[in-house]
């Protein structure tokens, strides 16, 4: 696996979503109040629209999730199932955080 | 097999007919043929009178989508019957036309009784019975003159009650020696025309109209009643007994009742085997009723003779009533005076409190019979259906203060709860227990129960809660508090972030429901720019961005312009901008100029120069005030009796900014001709020569709604300060995402009770609201100046962390009428369903 470092740790603020363009490619990184890191494609599989960084963070029975903010559905950060319509899924993708900066795992 | 039912009269009681036969029968053995002689279809008459206070003749019609669509049902409006040819089996209208008929139903209601006064033929003698007759009140009312009522009963107080919503000063004349005679004993008369009195409505009693006079022109000038007193008035209502539509009868050889109506048994038929009579027209066995409840029993009875279900009598009547007077409870129920042989009489008054209560009891003093309320009603929903019943406690504790009321648990099965559409408790017990319904609203749409007068639906809450039925009020699985609790507990503990309040009173991280509501409330007691810190999070994309998010992930601009107002330059400033940054613009439904299709990260260059032309923030994104929308009034028009533009603006720049549970909207028409739509807004402001007029809770979303009137004939500052109050009420009390409409809905006496709360301050809040809304006027910044001076703010509005200024491929443009639209999305399929069809 090769890991592309994408940006510092303090970009992503916690509780919070952001997009960043990894290989041509976006992709929605997201921190929790855990200190979790999350990474999901950026793109709606029900709209096409690239916004799912944008969406609220929280959690659903203590799954973590996001909620698209165009739609509403929700999906669960750790596997991008949507919670809504077991059927959709966003690809997700390995992240990790290492010496301040944010790495996305590609391959 | 198909034959012809003809049903003459489309009232109430006409319509019931078509929606029994049509949901019984499913073979579709009838053609139903409706022969209304009024210009509007089948409406609410009972709820008539509010017809003057806000609500449309739309709002009270009775014709659903699905029957006026229904194949089987013909209706023909504005089409009278002129006669019955029995031999033929044949109508006749009036215009000669001619309808065969193998059932006939006459429903053709009743006529006001106008007693034969000298005068009473005049121009400005006026009835009260129709949706037109309500329409000539409305043209000839005018505000501040005095306005007479001839009868005190019933629809005579209500007819009052109406005339003193136009703002006319009313005098009510009744024969009897107390008002509404036939319902309430003397006891209740007296403090019944006390209470009525204290409305500001003048009460004369023990005396009757003796000439109506003419003035110059022939108009009505004033009438001189027995006891001599002359009331100088141009508007005169009867109001003062009804009588029988049985026209139709005698010519075609019908029986006529000894009083009048047409001649029916007990199964509603008449003399031919062919013809039915039913609602206030048929005399049943000598007998006509005068309410609706016993028509739409008639109804029934005829609907399953029709479908040969079976022959059930009509089983006689409820005449219960509740008078819907503004601000007086009456009710009277059963046996009222006490006729039954042996009955006793239990009688609570008290004349300082003015409530004067009075049961009716079996000679054993077990059954109850009936009863009297004057002054407070809130028994009436639980005693009425005990009528023939063993009382559950002792009459006292049924009726004092102290007492603990009757629950419905003390109810039998078979009572009936909702007396206007014959619905028993078993009958909702059943739809709850089995899940068919699991809120008032659901017992509604199953039972029908409490969906005419409404009087039962304090029951219908209590049933559900003997059923075990728990309607959650938490705002999601967070938070089990509602969103009026979490306000009152951040206004109380001061707290200020989310994160606290989630530790404190709630469970787990918080989600799209939450955090909005949340930050909504927290914007709304005053915290600081709604993108600091923590509170960035908290907000629904459209305020993360201070713009909407549109289909494709790009967003409108849309800056605030004051009642619609706005200069040359502004305008062409907006054209600028909209054209540097390739932008498509179209102006709004509510007076704004909308910039779509901007990229998040040229969000801020747009705004910086909107914000140089001195445009600030409209808002649009926000659960917040939207627009006050506005005519051109006194400046232009030459029909506009007040400024409504710098009163629109004066409103919109107060309230900007506000949070709330949804987005508010409202309008500001210079004259009653309403040119800005007021009505249609969260509230509404209409010009008046007397001052202006406050609507609220009009903008249903999906249901539509006319806003309905709060006060009448404000000044500038009591306007402002109604609108204060209402506001903010609204503001803290509300659900998430409730607008307006459905927030007034969800108080058990509706408008009523906001309007006790906000115009005569029933719960001492008044000030307080009123102060929070100064305190946010004062507190008002431009969200986007926030941003705009914010480095940190500013670095949030990227299209990517690592690549701030690459634009995000997802978005595409293709061209329409010369303006960019968003370019058609194809979506992939989810993997799955393709993995799924590729096994199959
Ligand atoms: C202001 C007001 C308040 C009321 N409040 C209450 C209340 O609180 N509780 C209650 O129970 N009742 C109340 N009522 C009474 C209730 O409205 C009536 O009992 C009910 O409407 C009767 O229904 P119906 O179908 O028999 O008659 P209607 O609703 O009067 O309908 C009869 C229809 O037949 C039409 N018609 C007559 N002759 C012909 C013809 N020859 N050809 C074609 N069409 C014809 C008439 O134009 C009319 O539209 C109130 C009535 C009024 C006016
Ligand atoms: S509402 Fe009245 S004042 Fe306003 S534009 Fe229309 S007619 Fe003129």
């Amino acid at each position: 696996m090769k890991w592309v470092p994408v940006c510092d740790r303090e970009a992503v603020p916690p509780e919070y979503g952001v997009a960043a363009l990894v290989d041509g490619r976006a992709v929605a990184l997201f921190r929790t109040a855990e200190d979790e890191l999350f990474a999901v494609d950026n793109v709606d599989p029900f709209t096409g629209a690239g916004v799912i960084s944008r969406g609220i963070v929280g959690d659903r029975d203590g799954e973590p999730t996001v909620a698209s903010p165009l739609l509403k559905h929700v999906f669960s950060l750790r596997s991008g199932v949507c919670l809504d319509e077991p059927s959709t899924q966003l690809p997700t993708f390995p992240i990790r955080h290492r010496q301040g900066s944010v790495e996305i795992g590609l391959g | 097999m198909n034959r012809t039912l003809v049903i003459i009269g489309h009232g109430m009681v006409g319509h019931r007919l078509i929606e029994d036969v049509r949901t019984r029968d499913e073979a579709g053995t009838w053609h139903i043929v409706v022969l209304g002689e009024e210009t509007h279809p089948a409406y609410d008459r009972v709820g008539l009178s509010s017809y003057l206070d806000g609500k449309t003749a739309e709002d009270l019609g009775l014709v659903t989508h699905e029957v006026a669509t229904d194949p089987r049902v013909e209706l023909r409006t504005g089409t009278t019957v002129a006669g019955i040819d029995r031999h033929h089996r044949r109508v006749t209208t009036t215009d000669g036309t001619t309808i065969d008929y193998d059932a006939l139903v006459l429903a053709t209601g009743s006529r006001p009784f106008v007693p034969p006064v000298p005068g009473h033929e005049l121009p400005g003698c006026h009835v009260y019975r129709t949706l037109d007759d309500l329409d000539a009140i409305r043209a000839a009312a005018t505000p501040g003159r005095t306005g007479v009522v001839v009868g005190g009963g019933l629809l005579g107080l209500e007819a009052a009650g109406a005339l003193q919503t136009l703002g006319m000063d009313t005098h009510i004349v009744e024969m009897a020696p107390r008002l509404m005679p036939v319902q309430v004993d003397e006891g209740g008369g007296h403090i019944l025309g006390r209470l009525i009195g204290d409305l500001g409505l003048h009460v004369h009693t023990g005396t009757a109209t003796e000439t109506i006079h003419a003035g110059e022109h022939g108009h009505v000038e004033a009438v001189t009643l027995t006891d001599g007193i002359v009331l100088d008035t141009d508007t005169v209502v009867f109001s003062a007994g009804i009588r029988p539509r049985d026209d139709l009868a005698e010519p075609a050889g019908l029986g006529r009742g000894p009083r009048g109506g047409i001649l029916v048994d007990e199964y509603c038929r008449t003399g031919d085997e062919h013809i039915w009579a039913i609602g206030e027209c048929a005399a049943v066995d000598g007998h006509c009723y005068g309410l609706v409840a016993p028509g739409y029993s008639m109804a029934t009875a005829v609907a399953e003779q029709l479908l040969e279900n079976s022959d059930t009598p009509f089983g006689g009547a409820d005449t219960a009533t509740k008078l819907k007077l503004l601000g007086v409870d009456v009710a009277s129920f059963g046996d009222a005076h006490a006729g039954t042989e042996g009955a006793l009489e239990v009688v609570y008054a008290n004349n300082a409190a003015g409530n004067y209560t009075k049961l009716v009891l079996s000679d054993d003093a077990r059954t109850l019979l009936g009863g009297v309320l004057v002054g407070d009603a809130t028994a009436y929903a639980t005693l009425r259906p005990l009528v023939g019943h063993e009382l559950p406690a002792a009459p006292e504790q049924l009726l004092l203060p102290e007492g603990d009321g009757v629950g419905t648990g003390a109810l039998p099965d078979e009572a009936t709860v909702c007396s206007c559409n014959n619905v028993s408790k078993a009958d909702i017990t059943e739809v709850v227990t089995t899940q068919q319904a699991g809120d008032v609203a659901g017992i509604k749409a199953c039972t029908k129960a409490g969906t005419s007068c409404g009087s039962c639906v304090p029951m219908l809450k209590n049933l559900l809660g003997e059923c075990g039925v728990q309607v959650s009020k938490a705002l999601c699985e967070h938070f089990a508090q509602s969103r009026a609790e979490l306000f009152e507990i951040v206004q109380v503990t001061g707290i200020t972030s989310f994160s606290e309040l989630i530790d404190r009173h709630g469970n787990g991280r918080g989600c799209d429901i939450c955090k909005p509501a949340v930050a909504s409330i927290l914007a709304s007691l005053g915290s600081p720019h709604i993108l600091d810190d923590e509170q960035a999070g908290l907000q629904d994309t459209n305020d993360r961005f201070l713009a909407n998010m549109q289909r494709n992930g790009t967003y409108s601009v849309v800056p605030r312009v004051p009642g619609g107002e706005i200069t040359p330059d502004k305008l062409i400033t907006l054209g600028k901008v909209a054209g540097e940054f390739g932008l498509y613009t179209k102006i709004t439904g509510g007076q704004r100029i909308d910039l779509f299709g901007a990229r998040v990260e040229h969000l801020p260059e747009i705004w910086r120069r909107l914000a140089e032309a001195g445009f600030e923030s409209g808002h649009a994104y926000g659960k917040a005030l939207r627009t006050v929308k506005s005519c051109v009034g006194t400046d232009w028009c030459r029909y506009g009796v007040q400024d409504s533009v710098t009163m629109a603006i004066r409103l919109e720049l107060r309230y900007r900014g506000l949070r709330a549970p949804h987005k508010i909207k409202a309008g500001v028409s210079g004259c009653a001709r309403e040119c800005a739509e007021a009505r249609s807004k969260d509230f509404g402001v209409i010009a008046t020569e007397q001052g202006w007029n406050l609507y609220v809770g009009g903008n249903g979303g999906f249901n539509p709604r006319h806003a309905e009137l709060l006060a009448t004939d404000l000044t500038d500052e009591e306007l402002v300060r109604l609108i204060d109050r209402f506001l903010m009420f609204y503001v803290r009390t509300a659900d998430r995402l409730q607008r307006t409409a459905a927030w007034i809905e969800s108080f058990d006496d509706g408008l009523e009770h906001v309007r006790e709360v906000v115009v005569d301050d029933s719960l001492g809040i008044a000030e307080e609201l009123a102060e929070a809304m100064d305190r946010h006027t004062r507190n008002y910044t431009d969200e986007w100046s926030g941003v705009l001076e914010d480095p940190e703010k500013l670095s949030r509005f990227v299209s990517f962390v690592n690549a701030p200024g690459a634009p995000d491929p997802t978005i595409e443009f293709t061209e329409q009428r010369g303006q960019i639209r968003p370019a058609p999305v194809e979506l992939p399929l989810p993997n799955v369903r393709a993995e799924q069809e590729v096994s199959a």
